[in-house]
């Protein structure tokens, strides 16, 4: 019989080691649902994650590994750093679409000026609109008790109507020639996130993501607000003890992730997507989550884990265009790598032992 | 099997349990008569649960036997011990608050008589026995004697052979376990025998005939309690003599007291708790208040309120004349005034984390670890070191989570890190609750010596014992009220008992009760 029995610290080796165990699982369990749908595995496994980087037409999706793993990584750190403190914030989608809302109505508004104000004006838009959407669900938990978990994740919904709204009416393109979605972005250089180094995927977005990995750590392992984020999930009677608020808490947790969450909106709308229409959301929102597990609620982790996972969403088009994949196996792949990572990670906290029937002799007597 | 063993209830050889990196019980071997009431003497730690949970099925021992009239008993759960004639009233009680007394000791039957049939037998029992109760009251009503006579009703209710009772009196009045005695030698009287689990050595000798004493998982001794001295017992217990703390005598500070609470009125945050009311009190630089009560008489609410993690109005609480009464834990640190809470793992510390953590955790404010919001680790280390090695903390360094500390050392570092932040008003709730013997007097020595220093020390314990030690003043916490505290010296323990409440309307039980009991069983079989 196995037994789990309890660790009396949470071992290094493990916590490291399951990220890593996790990508192995799923590839192998990958493989077994590819072969399942009658696909070969080996290849398959290789159309994911060798062919992007360094394939036939690798000089193409490489690029697109920076512009998938900026908003990833952006978005998870912000989750993050509400997950350590327990507060679950799983509408990071909404406030992405917000966030692209807010930034992109701002430069809208503005057409056509040529300011150099404009761009970081937006920039500071979007970050707000996805704060102003996180704030809800963190009001309505400190009021009335409400689960963030739920409100956040049911505004995501209330965000996708307000984006078809929008590119229906407000915001659509008065050139457009009556289809739905806004001005092009591209058009319009002052408000236009464009590559910063060509051929490379490289824009501010990828530029904040950075830094918004490096500010984290720092934040995490020097700052008392960091510290407190960290005791706050570890003990939350401990945390009250050290004289932390957790109204402060959560709305500090919650409208970072947002903000962080919207200014990836924000680039992407100005930048890779290039304008607002019906069909913007593409799930980073919800990607992140997994990313942010991935890579241990750590903001180096993160940044792998967001690079990783920027690779099987390139990697899983690729599939689907050269072998015909459905893309809900692409994103069951992406899933068992969240599941495989929350089951190892039992045995960071605990160590399995072999349990024998010998032990309990005589007892029975 | 010998003679004497078939005339024995229950006898025990050779009982061996390990857990991970203990051995809880190593080779213990005793047999309680039918009639006898038996004693489990030890330490916090000793062992003494592990082996009454192996006698009630709840635990199955690695090796060992166990007879049960001769019989060999291996009950594999509670359900099989009770069909032997074993029943237990725990420690810490297994009711649901949103219920009535009958509906709870419903759910602890296996074939429940209907409610109206099952109210007349608690009140037949309880009054056979002393133990007043009102079968349809909330359990969520109830004192935490009242719950405890729930649980021994209950246990009656099944004719018992064999009564194990886990340290029944930590939460009564010195009325009410008067009352409690009563009813045991009572059931004594009948045949009942008792196992009777506590490391309270003055009620060992005045209730048990018989003492089984255990030492880290081994009987170290047994003897006859009334013939050998409390001190004897004692040592018995700890392995070692024990030196009572030693006080410096007193110094009078000039000055405004160190703590004033007036009218401290604030409502409980948590659902059944107990809201304060109006309590009041001062402390001068130098004095230990020592403020007892019985558990969930307001304790944890009145820690909160002083630690500042509850909120109260201004000028409820004053240290050193500054008003704090609305201010936070970590406003209060500031003025001098430290708290250490009761439950040391996730409320004092947090499990997870290493010494270090836990020593910037409340220690940051005043020990100015942290400049312009950035925290200054090696100074960190240098405080957690510092507490560890004055305090005689016993861990593998400052780097390991404080969960893997025991029981007595994290306490000894979370009082220490309280202690050496040079505070001018100390509050501590339960200092040595689960603590061993010498590490309990260490701590208590440090807090007499903080005081020494000029410090004003609340500690507020259900140990009347240690309180009748350390404190000079004494008051007790009663439904969320405080009395007015007195000087220790002259203090009966009539007056203690009195000021923690009394014995909420209890009588004495008459004779004839085993009729009524028995009269039941039968019924219930019948």
């Amino acid at each position: 019989m196995l037994k789990l029995e309890r660790r009396p610290a949470p071992s290094r080796l493990w916590t490291a080691a399951t990220p890593v165990l996790a990508v192995i699982a799923t590839m192998i369990a990958g493989g077994l649902l590819f072969a399942a749908l009658g696909k070969a595995p080996v290849e398959a496994i290789r159309t994911i994650f060798w062919d992007p980087l360094f394939g036939e037409f690798a000089s193409y999706s490489r690029p697109q590994l920076l512009v998938k793993a900026g908003p990833l990584i952006l978005i998870a750190i912000g989750l993050s750093l509400g997950f350590k403190a327990q507060v679950w914030n799983i509408g990071a989608e909404g406030q992405y679409m917000m966030g692209a809302l807010f930034g992109a109505a701002t430069g809208l508004a503005f057409y056509p000026t040529d300011s150099v104000l404009l761009f970081p004006a937006m920039v500071v838009m979007g970050a707000f609109g996805g704060f102003l959407w996180a704030m809800i669900p963190a009001v309505l938990k400190l009021r009335f008790g409400t689960s963030e978990i739920l409100v956040s994740l049911m505004l995501v919904y209330v965000a996708q109507h307000i984006m078809s709204a929008a590119s229906f009416g407000m915001l659509r393109n008065p050139e457009g020639m009556g289809f739905p979605g806004s001005r092009n972005f591209q058009h319009y250089p002052a408000a236009f996130n464009s590559e910063l180094i060509a051929g490379t995927g490289m824009h501010w977005g990828g530029v904040a993501a950075l830094g918004a990995v490096v500010a984290a750590y720092v934040l995490l392992t020097r700052h008392i607000l960091g510290f407190h984020i960290r005791v706050a999930g570890e003990a939350p009677r401990a945390a009250r003890f050290a004289g932390v608020s957790p109204v402060l808490l959560t709305s500090i947790c919650l409208g970072t992730s947002g903000a962080l969450a919207g200014l990836a909106g924000l680039f992407e709308v100005t930048g890779p997507a290039g304008q607002i229409t019906t069909d913007f959301a593409s799930g980073y929102g919800f990607t992140a989550i997994i990313v942010a597990f991935l890579g241990r609620l750590h903001p180096v982790g993160i940044l792998l884990a967001g690079l990783l996972m920027a690779l099987t969403y390139i990697g899983g088009e690729l599939a689907q265009l050269t072998l015909n994949l459905p893309s809900a196996a692409v994103q069951a792949f992406q899933g068992m790598l969240l599941f495989f990572l929350l089951a190892f990670d039992v045995l960071a906290n605990f160590r399995i032992r072999l349990v024998g029937s010998k032990s309990v002799k005589g007892a029975g007597a | 099997m010998t003679g004497t063993e078939t005339a024995q209830l229950l006898t025990i050889r050779g009982l061996t349990k390990a857990y991970p990196g203990v051995v809880a019980n190593s080779d213990v071997s005793f047999s309680v008569a039918p009639g006898e009431v038996h004693a489990l003497l030890g330490e916090n730690g000793a062992g003494k649960s592990t082996l009454v949970k192996a006698i009630y099925g709840l635990v199955r021992p690695d090796s060992g036997e166990m007879r049960m009239r001769g019989e060999p008993y291996a009950p594999t759960e509670p359900r099989a011990a009770r069909a032997a004639g074993v029943a237990m009233v725990f420690q810490h009680f297994s009711l649901f608050e949103a219920l009535n007394v009958a509906e709870n000791v419903a759910l602890g039957m296996e074939h429940p008589p209907r409610q109206r049939e099952l109210a007349a037998k608690i009140r037949a029992v309880s009054e056979a026995y002393g133990l007043p109760l009102d079968p349809s009251r909330l359990v969520g009503d109830l004192s935490a004697g009242e719950r405890q006579r729930v649980e021994i009703i209950r246990c009656l209710l099944q004719d018992p052979k064999l009564l194990i009772m886990d340290e029944p009196t930590s939460v009564l009045t010195p009325q009410e376990v008067e009352i409690l005695f009563a009813t045991l030698r009572q059931l004594s009287a009948e045949g009942t025998a008792i196992l009777y689990i506590s490391h309270k050595l003055e009620e060992i000798r005045s209730l048990c005939d018989s003492a089984t004493i255990l030492r880290r998982g081994k009987v170290v001794a047994t003897c006859t309690p009334r013939e050998v001295s409390a001190r004897d017992l004692a040592e018995m217990m700890v392995g070692t003599a024990l030196t009572p703390p030693a006080r410096a005598p007193r110094t009078d500070w000039a000055g405004a007291p160190a703590l004033e609470v007036t009218g401290l009125s604030v409502a409980s945050p948590m659902p059944f708790g107990t809201s304060l009311k109006g309590i009041g009190f001062t402390v001068a630089r130098g004095e230990v208040l020592g403020i007892a009560g019985v558990a969930g008489n307001g304790q944890d609410e009145l820690l909160l309120a002083l630690s500042g993690e509850l909120k109260s109005a201004p000028g409820m609480v004053r240290a050193a004349g500054v008003d704090l009464g609305d201010k936070g834990p970590n406003d209060r640190r500031r003025a001098g005034f430290v708290v250490a809470p009761e439950e040391r793992l996730g409320h004092a510390a947090a499990p997870g984390m290493s010494l270090v953590e836990n020593a910037l955790l409340s220690g940051w404010v005043r020990m100015g670890l942290v400049r312009r919001g950035f925290i200054d680790w090696a100074a960190t280390r240098h405080f957690a070191e510092g507490v560890v090695k004055e305090y005689d903390v016993r861990t593998p360094g400052t780097h390991v989570a404080a969960r893997a500390l025991s029981g007595g050392n994290l306490q000894k570092f979370v009082i220490g890190r309280e202690l050496s932040q040079e505070p001018a008003v100390i509050v501590i709730n339960q200092p040595t609750w689960g603590v061993d013997a010498s590490a309990a007097a260490s701590i208590r020595q440090v807090i007499l010596d903080r005081a020494a220093a000029g410090a004003a020390v609340v500690v507020i314990s259900q140990d009347l014992d240690e309180l009748m030690e350390i404190a000079d003043r004494f008051a007790a916490l009663n439904e969320g009220r405080l009395s007015a505290p007195r000087p220790v010296q002259g203090l009966t323990m009539e007056q203690v008992g009195l000021m923690m409440g009394g014995a909420h309307g209890m009588h004495v039980p008459e004779a004839g009760a085993a009729d009524v009991l028995h009269a039941e069983a039968a019924d219930a079989e019948a």
